[in-house]
């Protein structure tokens, strides 16, 4: 199989640029409602690591377990989000504080690790995995074959799942909603939206996505578990929300930009192209990251982005 | 991606479990006449540093234990490197029972942090420290010269002190066989190589696997990416997907996770692996791999401490003292090919053979050693294995990473 180099960087950054688009949604909808998740990594990691025990422990037809272990990465994702919900909604704690207390909490050495320690899922090999299908017999086509049509299930569903957001988010009457919650809660309150109920809603939401972002993981890219296995993408997928603007369409992007940086060294290298130190590849990404959030604190960038504009404030009707 | 408080946490679980194990374990005393590791030194080890080694004075027993300390570099879980260190450390307390008390703390990087894991395994009570990755060494020979009384050793290094010793062993004899395997397995003569970091131990294992290969294939080519990570699963998957991609049909890893073979065996490539036997990731793919058994060092050299008998070393293990292995092979090689594999393991454990024997030429096409001159393990000064910088002729890429 000797690729084209472009198409071979295009694969492989949809693979790299998947979980970040998953997790990214997640953080973009929980700030559209005004509510910072900074736990996002510690969520997919124990996405990632109840996914894939799921996955090892349950019976039956690959298909339903794998569907099982989804859900299950889901629901821990939920769990772990609603814990930042009830301490930054209900108590209106710091939201900051808040979310690095659950990457802490829940990652390396943390909760996914014991999880991954009490039911011995650590260093084996997978037994179910979602691999590239062949949609409409169509993946030998040439240039679109292999990006388009020979992806795995959870890539279509990412995608799809971005289209769905760009409706809701501006295309029905709760999307408004929510974008009116996380700009002005207190005009939104007093239009009759229950504030809380939105920023709960779409935190807890956002928790299930990164945990379906960590379990792309463990039941897709490579099906093993261990300890900080995400290594860092949650901290990619929050900078990819300030990236995207807030927006669904451009976070699917810039995962993908993302990923395809990750891939861009490697596959130079695998080509005998030796133009630049693979140090230097290994390091565009955060380069970028960087660059992109200083450019996107820049007052011009503030006014014209779309920031929502409670984003990280507690609300209280008392006006606290 | 590694926070501080990971090896700090990880250690305070360990000490949890090595206490809930020492609460089970056996009271008796397990007493072997092992072999001195200094015995096994190779030919090419330094002169010991002047200087005294460190006193064990009183009998050892279950209250009052010796500690023996491991700082690993992954997780146990990551099926490859530390994960056979820790295999290592749980046969060394399960050798001596309760008499010796082992310590771990996993994930800690290869970086400042590593002073204030030391100084916390000192505080917890550390007889002897293992750091089982090559950088970690400055740190551990700065500690060593501030507790003379505390042994030292570091894996894969060059350092020594009188209470600073060094261990490993030789793995590019297995990746030479390593590499026969995967020149028998390519048809293209096209074979990819997923590195780690571009630093002397991972070029001369790159050099003998190249080598291997070249012995069995003509011409055939080597191509290494590098990760620069030892694990890291995301960026091993993408540089095992872009070699995929550029046409190679065979891969090799000297990752510490499988990650590769699993890439290997999605797109239906043979696979070497490394550190661990990992054929359950790859079943189909697997091949073989150099694989390690650090307890075949551990324990002697624990029990040489215990002894009172320990001196500083530069300990080299081989083939033929078990401490490399070559692990089983995968289902694709034919039985021919199995024998040449074999053969050649015969004649390197006899003496007869060393990868390392010239002529040996450079990738530019020098001659980097001269006909009949074989590398010496390691020497301060001029060419050895361990300071080779070089890839030989082969390999498609850049030694400087």
């Amino acid at each position: 199989m000797n690729r084209n180099i472009v198409i071979a960087l295009i694969v492989t950054a949809i693979g790299n640029g998947t979980p970040l688009v998953l997790a990214g949604l997640g953080e973009l909808l929980a700030e559209r409602s005004g509510v910072l998740n900074l736990g996002v990594e510690g969520m997919m990691l124990m996405g990632a690591v109840s996914g894939f025990t799921v996955s090892q422990k349950l019976g039956g037809p690959a298909a339903l377990v794998l569907l099982a272990a989804l859900l299950g990465a889901a629901a821990a994702g939920a769990v772990m989000a609603l814990i930042h919900a009830f301490l930054s909604i209900t108590v209106r704690v710091n939201q900051i504080v808040s979310g690095l207390a659950l990457t802490i909490f829940a990652g390396t050495a943390g909760l996914s690790s014991y999880v991954g320690q009490v039911w011995k899922v650590g260093g084996i090999h997978g037994l179910h995995q979602y691999k590239a299908v062949d949609l409409f017999g169509l993946k030998n086509l040439p240039i679109v074959g292999p990006i388009v049509f020979h992806e795995d299930p959870l890539v279509y569903f990412s995608v799809i799942l971005v289209a769905v957001a760009m409706w809701y988010l501006f295309r029905t009457r709760t999307g408004l909603y929510l974008r009116s919650v996380g700009e002005s809660p207190a005009a939104a309150d007093a239009m009759g939206i229950n504030v809380t109920r939105y920023r709960y809603a779409h935190t807890v939401l956002g928790g299930a996505l990164a945990g379906l972002g960590g379990a792309y993981f463990t039941l897709a890219l490579a099906p093993f578990w261990t300890d900080g296995l995400t290594a860092g993408d949650g901290w990619i997928a929050i900078a990819l929300v300030i990236f995207a603007f807030w927006r669904p369409d451009l976070l699917l992007l810039g995962a993908y930009l993302f990923g395809a940086f990750v891939a861009l060294g490697p596959t130079l290298q695998a080509r005998g192209i030796h133009a630049l130190p693979s140090e230097f590849f290994s390091a565009v990404p955060y380069v970028m990251t960087v660059v992109v959030l200083v450019a996107a604190s820049t007052g011009w960038a503030k006014r014209r982005l779309g920031t929502p504009a409670a984003l990280g404030v507690p609300y209280s009707r008392e006006g606290g | 991606m590694k926070r501080p408080m990971v090896g700090v946490a990880a250690g305070l679980f360990a000490v949890g479990l090595v206490a809930a194990a020492c609460g089970s374990s056996k009271s008796s005393t397990s007493p072997t006449t092992a072999q001195s590791a200094a015995t096994a030194a190779p030919s090419g080890a330094t002169t010991a540093p002047s200087g005294t080694a460190p006193s064990t004075t009183g009998k050892w027993t279950t209250s009052h234990p010796f500690v023996a300390a491991f700082i690993y570099v992954g997780a146990p879980s990551d099926a490859g490197w530390t994960h056979a260190h820790d295999v290592a450390r749980l046969a060394v307390q399960s050798h001596f029972g309760g008499v010796v008390k082992t310590l771990y703390k996993e994930d800690v990087p290869e970086g400042p942090q590593v002073s204030q894991v030391i100084n916390e395994l000192i505080n917890e009570g550390a007889n002897a420290i293992f750091a089982t990755s090559y950088g970690y060494q400055d740190a551990m020979e700065a500690a060593a010269k501030v507790h003379p009384n505390i042994f030292f050793e570091q894996a894969t290094g060059t350092d020594q002190l009188a209470n600073f010793a060094e261990y490993y062993g030789a793995g590019e004899d297995g990746d030479y066989l390593g590499g026969m395997a995967a020149g028998f397995a390519s048809k293209s003569g096209q074979i990819g190589f997923v590195a780690p970091y571009p630093i002397p131990e991972v070029i001369r294992e790159i050099d003998a696997f190249t080598m291997g290969a070249r012995s069995v294939h003509p011409g055939a080519t080597v191509r290494v990416v590098w990760t620069n990570t030892w694990f890291d699963p995301t960026k091993e998957r993408a540089a095992a997907e872009s070699l995929a991609g550029a046409g190679v049909d065979v891969l090799a890893d000297g990752q510490d996770s499988p990650t590769t073979g699993q890439v290997a065996e999605a797109h239906n490539l043979p696979w070497v692996g490394y550190d661990s036997n990992q054929e359950s990731f790859a079943p189909k793919s697997w091949l073989t791999g150099t694989t390690y058994n650090w307890a075949v060092y551990y324990i002697p050299d624990i029990q040489a401490m215990m002894n009172g008998t320990w001196k500083t070393h530069f300990y080299y293990g081989s083939l033929k003292n078990g401490f490399v292995q070559l692990a089983p092979f995968g289902p694709s090689l034919t039985s021919s090919q199995k024998a040449a594999i074999l053969a050649k393991e015969q004649a390197i454990e006899a003496g007869t053979f060393d990868p390392f024997t010239g002529p040996i030429t450079e990738q530019n096409g020098t001659i980097g050693v001269p006909a009949g001159k074989t590398l010496p393990v390691y020497t301060q000064t001029g060419l050895s294995k361990y300071s080779i910088s070089w890839f030989v002729q082969g390999v498609i890429g850049s030694p400087k990473g």
